[in-house]
């Protein structure tokens, strides 16, 4: 645990959906509490449904927990702070009508950033994801691991300390999230920013956190975290070493019996409802 | 390679429509000459087109031509305006949405049509019925797509663009209103038809004037050639303003 003030304090949050009684009625949080230090990249990894998107949601303001508290950078969280925090969702953000580059020149727009300053820093987002050839495409003309990259291109030309990450690659093929997770450990080792990033890949949270925070099957709390104990950026030799495979066994071990309790709620929900939760 | 067949394809299935209405025109002709449909109910073609010709030398039309349009734009710019703005209320609360959505809906599947002779008694004979029976009429299509348009975008780029510290005016501006846009312009393209149908429809069966009332008097007059003749420069009007107005959709939406 990081000895200078968190970037990001959790504490006791509880968070629920609908009202008890009612059919949609979800506890998805239940006392939560978790750190994150400056500049760490903490992963939150738990069976579906355990409650860890509506965490980062809850963490960058675009949710308001049903109790509990959280603040980032000392002050309280009531709404988004887009000059503090930037997100990665995932997939499907970039607006559709916009070119790439309008993209990421759009989320600056907002921030009331000057028609100068935005040219060059969208240039260098680009740039820095490795699609500067593709900025007067469209979306709908890239590939999914495209889209993902322009949109953490966006994120990042927002300049902001923290980065959360909902499940950015879950749409993607193994191989390219396996190249995009090398690609983005090389990108943000050198941007120094404190990042949260949620994902249901045991390889994945291994390779690129420096703490793997395990959440419980609903309503989700943290169960245990686990620090990762390797400098960045992470080599590719690093997926294939003793110290990686024993500690995603841990991870799987810790993990195993949520998932079953998370699937057998799953089920029971199907029956009570009769359709597949979201 | 494959576009060269689908333009081929194109190529043909315009060939068949093109025969197809060559095909009419024949099957009118020899009705009118060979098979003996009396001259009153079918004129022959070749006097329609002479009709047509003296019709468009004479400039006869443009009274009734002006009429036609003037109300067709009184009508659409109010519906535009009111549906557009309407929609777009509507759809700011989810409550307003589920409770108009199905009301609009319903209205719109009633022919309002038969409504005309309450729209003359409150509006009388002249222009001014047939615009607020064309507006009424155009109404529906447009505020439903609107509202449709504005009410179902996508909640991850709400979320996206209020993330990144979008205002209000950044929301509407750059996310709800490119995102909207091209249902609500389906809804004005469909607004648009149906209040030209409505307004010469109405204008046959209660108006002064206007290219529809032309068409009833010359009907009345037993003028066959030179009714159908008025139908021939009407039906030419209609896709003339359906193709300019498909047009200005295809290229909104490609903004």
């Amino acid at each position: 645990m990081a000895t200078s003030e968190a970037a990001i304090k959790v504490r006791g949050v509880f968070h629920r959906f609908g009202e008890a009684g009612e059919q949609r009625f979800v506890r998805a949080l239940a006392d939560t509490s978790l750190d994150v230090a400056e500049g760490e990249l903490l992963c939150l990894i738990g069976p579906s449904g355990c409650g860890k998107s509506t965490l980062l949601n809850i963490m960058g303001g675009l949710m308001e927990p049903s109790s509990g508290a959280v603040a980032v950078r000392g002050q309280p969280v009531r709404g988004p702070l887009p000059r503090d925090i930037a997100f990665v969702f995932q997939e499907n953000s970039l607006f559709p009508w916009n070119t790439v580059i309008e993209n990421i020149e759009l989320g600056m727009t907002f921030q009331g950033v000057s028609r100068s300053e935005r040219a060059a820093r969208a240039a260098e987002a680009l740039a820095a994801v490795g699609l500067k050839e593709f900025a007067q495409h469209y979306p709908a003309q890239l590939s999914g691991g495209m889209r993902q990259r322009a949109a953490l291109a966006r994120a990042l030309s927002l300049k902001t300390p923290i980065l959360l990450m909902d499940e950015p690659f879950g749409a993607l093929d193994e191989q390219t999230r396996m190249i995009l997770g090398e690609d983005l450990s090389v990108l943000l080792a050198a941007s120094r920013k404190t990042i949260v990033f949620v994902t249901h890949s045991l390889g994945e949270a291994v390779f690129l956190a420096d703490r793997v925070a395990v959440f419980s099957a609903r309503p989700g709390s943290i169960k245990q975290v686990i620090a990762v104990d390797e400098p960045h950026p992470r080599r590719p030799e690093f997926a294939t070493s003793a110290k990686f495979t024993s500690l995603r066994n841990q991870l799987y071990g810790l993990l195993h019996d949520e998932i079953r309790k998370a699937v057998q709620q799953s089920t029971a929900d199907t029956a009570r409802t009769g359709a597949e939760p979201t | 390679m494959a576009a060269e067949r689908r333009h081929g394809c194109a190529l043909a299935s315009r060939l068949i429509q093109a025969g197809f209405l060559v095909g009419l025109v024949v099957v009118w002709y020899l009705a009118a000459t060979r098979w003996g449909v009396n001259r009153l109910l079918l004129p022959n073609p070749v006097a329609v087109y002479d009709n047509l010709v003296d019709i468009l030398r004479s400039g006869e039309f443009i009274d009734d031509l002006k009429t036609t349009l003037v109300e067709l734009a009184a009508a659409f710019a109010i519906s535009a305006t009111g549906g557009v703005t309407l929609g777009y209320l509507i759809s700011r609360s989810r409550y307003w949405i589920d409770v108009f959505e199905p009301l609009f809906a319903a209205i719109y599947s009633i022919p309002i049509i038969l409504f005309l002779p309450l729209f003359v008694l409150f509006f009388g004979l002249g222009p001014a019925s047939k615009i607020a029976l064309g507006a009424s009429i155009s109404f529906f299509p447009i505020v439903i797509n609107t509202i449709a348009g504005f009410g179902h975008v996508d909640r991850l780029f709400v979320t996206a663009a209020r993330s990144m510290g979008a205002s209000d005016y950044h929301l509407f501006r750059h996310v709800l209103l490119p995102a909207a846009s091209p249902v609500i312009l389906t809804g004005l393209r469909m607004g648009f038809t149906t209040a030209l149908l409505s307004i010469i429809g109405s204008e046959t069966l209660a108006a002064l004037a206007g290219l529809g009332h032309r068409i009833a008097q010359l009907a009345d007059a037993m003028e066959m050639a030179r009714m159908f003749a008025y139908i021939v420069f009407v039906v030419a009007i209609a896709v003339t303003l359906n193709a300019v107005v498909s047009r200005l959709e295809a290229h909104g939406k490609r903004d």
